[in-house]
């Protein structure tokens, strides 16, 4: 199918960050930089307020975009996912004293994929173009509950509380928003 | 190994959010080690913060923090030592994260008992919201019958459980809430050892749960 093309900045940031990764390229960077950075920062702002610590908080997950770049896979994801998983990272030590523990690929007890690597490059090119249409095709209500659950550092039952509203019906319309998502990059994709 | 039981969506919504507190994470990082499937399903909810945070609006101008960062683009990189881990596959043990809190794999654990066979270890974490423990239950015996305050989830590492007509083996998660009083039972034939994980008792206010917290035990 045909991919979309305007606002659908995705694939080229994939290339650019690759560029990045190979390369040491710093004007492909600053490209990255230009359309990222202000969009880390909101994120990072959602937390600090408009303050200093948002402009540093940005800065380090940019440098780290940068440092890290050989490691992005583009055949695991998006450039925006990747880059949305170091500024979470960067937030949590900010802002949180727990930690969140996460699974490790190497350990001898991870159970591995059963898919071929071959299958998650075609899926995972699929996967970020039809992701951005099927958000496009939500309920604004489902995607402003989205926004509040990826941006705001609240648990389901505070945000629940702040819209008045039973957690039973914020869990309700995450499943939705959910389900329609995997439903639309099921339809066409190889349905798995 | 076959997982029939998965975590939930908001759970995942939430791990993948940085925003759900350590104990519960602990519980669902553990699960994604075992479980490809809902591994799967983490990358979606993390397309879906990038999806967002690439769609967020912005006119700010970055030209100045563009300088700041370009100076910053030659200073060396202090490499991450790679977590160290021993080779070959090893089939039915603690999987990370779990196994880095209990500071070793199953035949190295101390285990306090609870009596009547059943054994625990606290695993302690830096939230207050949450507490989180490794259970023992011998084989054919049931866990102690317990209501909770809140959420509890269980998920199975060794052995494995029936809960009325469900059963929970190696990898499954258990998602009770706290209208549910369940009385899960140990498998014959071999102890379940499982991770616990439950809202932290201050939480709960009302003085009937406060009352019987010490008779639970657990």
């Amino acid at each position: 199918m045909r991919r979309p093309t305007e606002s659908d900045a995705t694939p080229s940031m994939a290339a650019l960050l690759v560029a990045v990764g190979a390369r040491r390229d710093v004007e492909a960077f600053e490209a990255l930089f230009r359309h990222f950075a202000p969009r880390v920062k909101a994120y990072m702002a959602r937390l600090a307020g408009d303050s200093h610590l948002a402009e540093e908080l940005m800065q380090e997950t940019m440098v780290a975009v940068w440092n890290k770049a050989d490691r992005f896979d583009p055949a695991k994801g998006a450039a925006s996912t990747w880059i949305f998983t170091i500024a979470r990272n960067l937030r949590i030590d900010a802002f949180r004293r727990d930690n969140r523990p996460d699974f490790d690929p190497n350990d001898p007890a991870f159970v591995q994929d059963d898919v071929a690597p071959a299958d998650e490059m075609f899926e995972s090119q699929e996967v970020s173009a039809q992701l951005h249409l099927a958000m496009a095709s939500l309920p604004e209500e489902q995607v402003a509950l989205l926004k509040l659950a990826f941006f705001e550092d609240r648990s389901h039952s505070a945000i629940a509380t702040s819209l008045n509203m039973p957690l039973g019906t914020v869990k309700s319309r995450l499943r939705l928003a959910f389900a329609k998502l995997r439903a639309a990059l099921d339809r066409n994709g190889d349905a798995s | 190994m076959t997982i029939r039981h998965h975590l939930s969506d908001d759970l995942l919504v939430s791990y993948a959010a940085g925003s759900l507190a350590e104990g519960w994470s602990l519980a669902v990082a553990t699960h994604l080690a075992l479980c490809p499937e809902c591994r799967k399903r983490l990358a979606l909810a993390e397309d879906i913060g990038g999806e967002l945070l690439d769609a967020t609006e912005t006119s700010e101008d970055v030209t100045s923090s563009w300088e700041a960062v370009r100076r910053r683009l030659a200073e060396p990189v202090v490499s991450e030592a790679p977590r160290a881990t021993p080779g070959g596959r090893r089939e039915g043990g603690l999987p990370e994260p779990l196994r880095s809190y209990l500071g070793g794999d199953i035949d190295t654990l101390r285990w306090r008992s609870l009596g009547r066979g059943a054994y625990q270890i606290r695993i302690p974490t830096a939230d207050s919201e949450t507490q989180v423990r490794l259970l023992r239950i011998p084989a054919g015996k049931p866990v102690p019958e317990h209501g909770h305050g809140g959420r509890e989830l269980t998920l199975v590492l060794t052995g494995s459980f029936a809960d009325g007509d469900d059963l929970f083996a190696r990898g499954d998660i258990e998602d009770a809430d706290a209208s549910l009083t369940h009385q899960p039972i140990a498998t014959p034939g071999e102890d379940c050892i499982c991770l616990a994980v439950t809202d932290a008792p201050l939480r709960f206010r009302s003085w009937i749960v406060r009352a019987i917290q010490p008779i639970l035990g657990i």
